[in-house]
């Protein structure tokens, strides 16, 4: 007789959105008609993500923490907050996707990925009307492996979630519709590299198996408290750190980073830029927290190192890029070092506030960096977009209000009081500080003011420079966006605006939820 | 104590997998050392499974199957592609990207 898994459908509601939305989709694929199958993906898509996104909130009200699906999974309030978190970004990025304004060709993405870069019959789809729609239910596929990514309660199924989140991204990086090569060359990276590093998560995995005889994060953790802690635990917890430290583009894990962000097309950089993001810290979040937070010191040391290379590297490399996307993916590998600064602010045993400073930042950073990746969507040249610094100069003179978007946008990665991202920091670093790290707070601060360089630099670029090419007339047009990224410019907006002003609830939001179970 | 011996050589053929990974040139044989790697996870937990008297590690090894199937097929799908462009697999080849 074997005994039936005990499953809470409703803690399990918002994956099951996502996951069934995500095999509509491969249906709608397989027997809708091709010429009016891309609204209807887009709408099983988003309906996926919104539902998924509103089932999280309904769990919010009289809430109770539990561990459901055979102890598999946690229902907490970081699995919930972070959950909603990567449910709206995604849908925010799944409407960029479906942007057909501003490509001649009415799509970022290749029409046929099988056909050969730059071949006959490739030269004539470039021009073809057709859409590729394969890319939502591979999208909605990576934001269910990220829902379960940050509630999965063991490390077999934090595995599995990792493999499914990074499969379908690998694949999207590499369907651009133009510069081809470059797609599919960041696609190669991207998989090579992440192959790589989930073997180390697995080995750690296999290692803390061997040390504990389980997987189960509460296990790990009663393990460690009994038989202290012996070399095989403390080296598969050095595995499968590096492993999660890949997936969130920490510094010296990071060389992927800028090749796949400058690679990928640019809606999918920005879902990359911030879902995997938040996935990755929360997984990194449990992970030190629920199985290792009596073992403090067995990570601190590690992650207090890579937090500070992180930020050096990520602020001074991104001080030499040239192109915007290059140096938005350096910022990301700058931020994931704030990010990290907040993970030290855990503290022992967790009592510091460093957990809901975090997730605060990772919505702040989630959506400021996806409404900059959506104003770069829109300046474009005759081969896509405009994405070299010398092709922004003067842009404020012939478009003002994408120069004054994207400044915000700017202004609140550097972090600028009254936007989002000074919020964060404060928090992340108040956090840090609170916990005995103020070294690791002054070189944060100090990299943030080495990272504000580059931002205002192109800010002063696109305000007080001449226009580029404009004696020839041949400078990047700005396009006019259609309804998805005007909605997406319009929410990111508002948010990091908002976030920076009022974020008092939003904070109190994230430190009621800021509670891990198990 | 016998058991030792299996973890060695796990340990080992994980080492050969990360060191092809780093110094292969042909992303085939690449991602073939990638596969090493998995495989030699999977002595590992069959190994504990035993050692530690639990069956969860063998169960584990399923999953990790599974799981490095579905990536041999979207990593083929990758390298197919890129191939056909460039009539060429090796990893220094792609190199549009950089600095």
């Amino acid at each position: 007789m074997i005994e039936a898994p005990d499953l809470s459908l409703a803690a399990l509601a918002p994956l099951l959105f996502v996951f069934g939305a995500a095999c509509i989709g491969v249906l709608v694929e397989a027997f809708w008609p091709r010429e009016s199958r891309h609204p209807v993906q887009v709408t099983v898509a988003l309906v996926g993500t919104l539902g998924a996104l509103v089932t999280t909130l309904l769990l919010t009200v009289d809430f109770e923490r539990e561990i459901t699906a055979a102890g598999a999974l946690a229902v907490d309030g970081p699995a919930l907050f972070l959950q909603a978190t990567i449910a709206g970004l995604g849908a925010l990025s799944l409407l960029l996707f479906a942007e057909r304004a501003l490509d001649p060709a009415r799509s970022a993405f290749v029409v046929s990925a099988a056909v050969p870069a730059g071949s006959p019959r490739d030269r004539e789809l470039l021009t073809v009307q057709r859409v590729q729609t394969e890319v939502y239910p591979l999208a909605t596929f990576a934001i269910g492996g990220m829902m379960l990514f940050v509630a999965a309660n063991d490390l077999l199924i934090m595995f599995v979630a990792l493999e499914v989140l990074s499969l379908p991204l690998y694949l999207i990086s590499g369907l651009a519709r133009r510069r081809r090569l470059l797609s599919q060359e960041a696609a190669v990276k991207y998989f090579l590299l992440g192959a790589f590093a989930s073997a180390f998560f697995l080995y750690g995995l296999a290692l803390v198996y061997g040390a504990t005889g389980s997987v189960r994060l509460g296990d790990i953790r009663s393990a460690s408290l009994a038989g202290g802690t012996d070399v095989l635990l403390v080296l598969g917890l050095a595995l499968l750190v590096v492993g999660l430290l890949f997936k969130a583009s920490v510094a010296p894990f990071h060389t992927w980073t800028p090749d796949v962000y400058q690679g990928a097309p640019t809606p999918v950089t920005a879902f990359m830029a911030a879902c995997t993001k938040v996935a990755a810290f929360g997984a990194i979040l449990r992970l030190l927290y629920v199985a290792f937070g009596t073992a403090e010191w067995t990570w601190r040391p590690l992650v207090y190192a890579v937090a500070i290379v992180s930020m050096v590297v990520g602020a001074v490399l991104g001080l030499t890029q040239t192109d915007l996307k290059r140096m938005l993916a350096y910022s990301s590998i700058a931020h994931a070092g704030f990010l990290l600064t907040g993970v030290i602010g855990l503290g022992a045993a967790g009592d510091g506030s460093g957990l809901a400073a975090t997730m605060f930042y990772l919505l702040t950073y989630g959506l400021t960096t996806l409404g900059a990746f959506a104003v770069l969507t829109l300046v474009r040249d005759g081969d896509g977009e405009a994405t070299h610094l010398s092709q922004w100069a003067g842009l404020a003179s012939r478009s003002p209000l994408v120069a004054a978007v994207m400044t915000l946008f700017l202004l609140a990665l550097a972090g600028i009081p009254l936007t989002a991202g000074f919020t964060g920091k404060f928090a992340v670093f108040r956090a840090a500080i609170e916990e005995g790290a103020w070294p690791l707070a002054l070189v944060a601060l100090l990299a943030s003011a080495v990272a504000a360089f580059f931002y205002l630099r192109v800010i002063v670029l696109m305000y007080f420079s001449p226009p580029a090419g404009a004696e020839r007339g041949q400078g990047p047009t700005v396009g006019v966006p259609g309804m998805p990224t005007t909605i997406v410019l319009a929410i990111t907006a508002t948010a990091t605006l908002a976030l920076g002003i009022v974020p008092g609830s939003v904070l109190d939001l994230a430190e009621r939820a800021a509670i891990f179970v198990g | 104590m016998t058991l030792t011996y299996y973890l060695v050589l796990a340990a080992i053929l994980f080492t050969i997998g990360a060191v092809g990974v780093l110094v292969r040139r042909n992303a085939i044989v690449v991602f073939m050392c990638v596969e090493l790697m998995l495989n030699s996870v999977n002595l590992t937990l069959v190994t504990f499974a035993r050692a530690t008297g639990t069956i969860d590690g063998q169960i584990m090894a399923f999953f990790v199957m599974v799981v490095a199937a579905a990536e041999v097929v979207v990593g083929l799908a990758i390298i197919m592609s890129i191939y056909r462009t460039r009539r060429s697999a090796s990893v220094d080849d792609a190199n549009l990207l950089k600095y």
